[in-house]
């Protein structure tokens, strides 16, 4: 499908208010993580990937693991608006009994690809995804969007030695890193820069982009495979709490939820109100 | 047991275009036909194998039968969580193969042993825990598990294990293997521990006691009906296993007479490892004496067990 970069910020708008939304009416946490990477995940499903929502599971599909699980609602409202479900189904989100958790647990509603919430298991999945392809025949590729802070999970590093040793280049990672982890700030809690580096060290194409720029993301992640046999790193440079001035950059809504005024000033901010 | 595992795989994969087999750096001869004959099917995972389980776990999402190979504590409770989340939460049909159980390392030290994998895989849900006596065993429970579509740990020895079935048994997952029938004590061995309690029997015959031996070979599901006949039939039920008397099959059939509201008068024995780290080196052979784990000291358990029913019987 073909959506021009007006529509696509138009749906990246709209993602950030309904993810707003839905914190505040679950008080779920984890809101600064589900906005920095919003625009990377329509850069994904309206710009890149190969699926067909009326048939979610074909098995030539491109697979997008949402590897750091705790954004959630950002994967939940995204594939809501891509047709994958009717958006009502959001209202189960968080309830007694519903079909929505706080982490993604798979096939939970048609599009999710694994269930994920602890870090640093989605990378695995999606190689052993790529080999399956490689022995079964279809040539899909394998998406995965980690956070800075999962980068410090050693399964992580383990797959990346792998992936390069097997030249599994139809898998990429997409880094949302926005700076901070749960308690501080990702760079000093762990040596994580130069990141980029440390991805060509292991044996993987790399590039870094603004993660915000819709254009930009769509290009590099369209460029998947991209010819040199590696697999792909993108560092994608992005601001925790994008999209709302208040919550920008500002760490305490890792796990503040939104009260009624805050969403309303949220939904002013990204005129949906 | 790891040879019947390997040319099993190898005959198996060649029915079976699903089977997929990933190796933690290890068995690179063992594997050498299922490489010639399958070489898109095999992968040296290297010694990652949080990387390896993940791996199994997403190819299965995509219709394969992966198998883990290692050595059994880096297949099991190094990877816990790979093992928890990637395969049984998304419950997936992946086996996980331990190769030199218990205490068949011995001598590699306690990094080497596995005493504690029964408690931890078992305690998962959606897992099928099996653990073959012998070869044979290995091969027909190779192809039963097959038909199972959900996660397993398949807990090898090694190699040039006693031979306890001379012809291929009857092996059903879920369903204890009678191998010597018996009317005053019931042995369940476990895996390698399996022909030691068959000696131990063989001991107590001639101690005037008559012993019943299974293999059970498969920890979960227990088996019900099994468990149900020898706890109500027989004075002494023994349970003999090289594992940690914590979590192994021994806790398993008190957990199983707990939940039953099983109204059992036999006395059950767990013969397992203890609660420490041998601080002295040893093999199999050595540790198996300290630990309370030959025939001898199995049959006097036994028949220690006995003596104390039958002066409960004569007081009563």
């Amino acid at each position: 499908m073909t959506t021009s970069s007006a529509e696509m910020r138009t749906l990246a708008r709209e993602i950030r208010g309904q993810v707003v939304q839905m914190s505040h009416a679950r008080k779920t946490a984890h809101l600064g993580s589900s906005l920095s990477c919003v625009d990377i995940v329509v850069a994904a499903y309206w710009g890149v990937l190969r699926v067909d929502p009326q048939n979610p599971w074909d098995p030539g599909r491109d697979r997008f693991i949402l590897s750091k699980g705790h954004a959630a609602t950002t994967l939940y409202a995204a594939l809501a608006r891509r047709g994958y479900y009717d958006a009502s189904v959001l209202e189960s989100y968080n309830r007694d009994g519903g079909h929505l958790a706080e982490h993604p647990c798979w096939r939970c509603v048609p599009g999710v690809e694994a269930s994920t919430g602890s870090l640093g298991h989605g990378l695995p999945l999606a190689l052993g995804m790529a080999l399956a392809g490689r022995i079964q025949g279809p040539r899909y590729r394998c998406f995965v969007l980690q956070s800075d802070g999962e980068c410090e999970e050693g399964a992580v590093w383990e797959a990346a030695l792998f992936a390069a040793a097997q030249k599994i280049d139809n898998v990429a990672v997409i880094i949302d890193y926005n700076k901070w982890q749960a308690t501080g700030r990702s760079n000093e809690v762990m040596a994580l820069a130069p990141l980029i580096d440390k991805w060509r060290a292991f044996g993987w194409s790399a590039c870094e982009l603004d993660g915000h720029d819709l254009p930009a993301l769509v290009t590099a992640l369209e460029k998947v495979p991209d010819g040199s046999g590696k697999p792909l790193a993108i560092v994608a440079h992005t601001v925790k709490g994008k999209g709302v001035s208040f919550m920008e950059d500002d760490n305490n809504w890792h796990y503040r939820t939104p009260s009624a005024d805050e969403l309303q000033a949220a939904r002013r901010e990204l005129g949906l109100a | 047991m790891r040879n019947a595992f390997a040319a099993s795989i190898t005959a198996l994969a060649a029915k079976d275009d699903r089977v997929v087999v990933l190796s933690g750096d290890i068995g690179n001869r063992l594997f050498d036909a299922f490489k010639d004959q399958h070489p898109a099917r095999f992968y040296n995972c290297g010694v990652a194998e949080a990387n390896m389980t993940g791996m199994a776990a997403g190819m299965a999402m995509c219709g394969l039968r992966p198998f883990t190979y290692t050595i059994t504590p880096f297949a099991t409770t190094r990877v816990m969580e790979q093992i928890r989340i990637d395969v049984c939460y998304h419950n997936l049909p992946v086996t996980i193969v331990g190769t030199g159980s218990g205490l068949s390392y011995a001598s590699l030290g306690p990094t080497h042993h596995s005493v504690e994998d029964v408690a931890f895989l078992r305690a998962l849900p959606n897992m099928t825990v099996v653990c073959p006596a012998d070869a044979a065993e290995v091969r027909v429970a190779l192809a039963a598990i097959l038909k199972i579509d959900g996660p397993v740990y398949l807990r090898l020895g090694k190699k040039g294990e006693p031979v306890v079935h001379q012809e291929p048994p009857a092996l059903v997952i879920g369903r204890g293997l009678t191998l010597r029938e018996g009317s005053d004590v019931c042995l369940l061995g476990l895996g390698n521990m399996v022909a030691p309690a068959l000696e131990a029997a063989a001991l107590l015959e001639g101690r005037g006691i008559s012993a019943k031996v299974v293999s059970m070979h498969t920890v979960k599901p227990l088996d019900d009906d099994l468990l149900r006949d020898v706890l109500n039939r027989f004075a002494v039920v023994a349970v003999v296993e090289e594992h940690s008397r914590i979590g192994g099959l021994g806790s398993a059939v008190a957990e199983w007479a707990a939940a039953e509201e099983c109204r059992t008068t036999a006395r059950l024995l767990s013969l397992g490892t203890p609660d420490f780290f041998l601080p002295e080196s040893g093999s199999q052979r050595y540790l198996r004496k300290q630990f309370g784990l030959t025939p001898d000291a199995i049959a006097d358990a036994v028949a220690h067990g006995c003596q104390i029913e039958k002066k409960a019987e004569a007081l009563a």
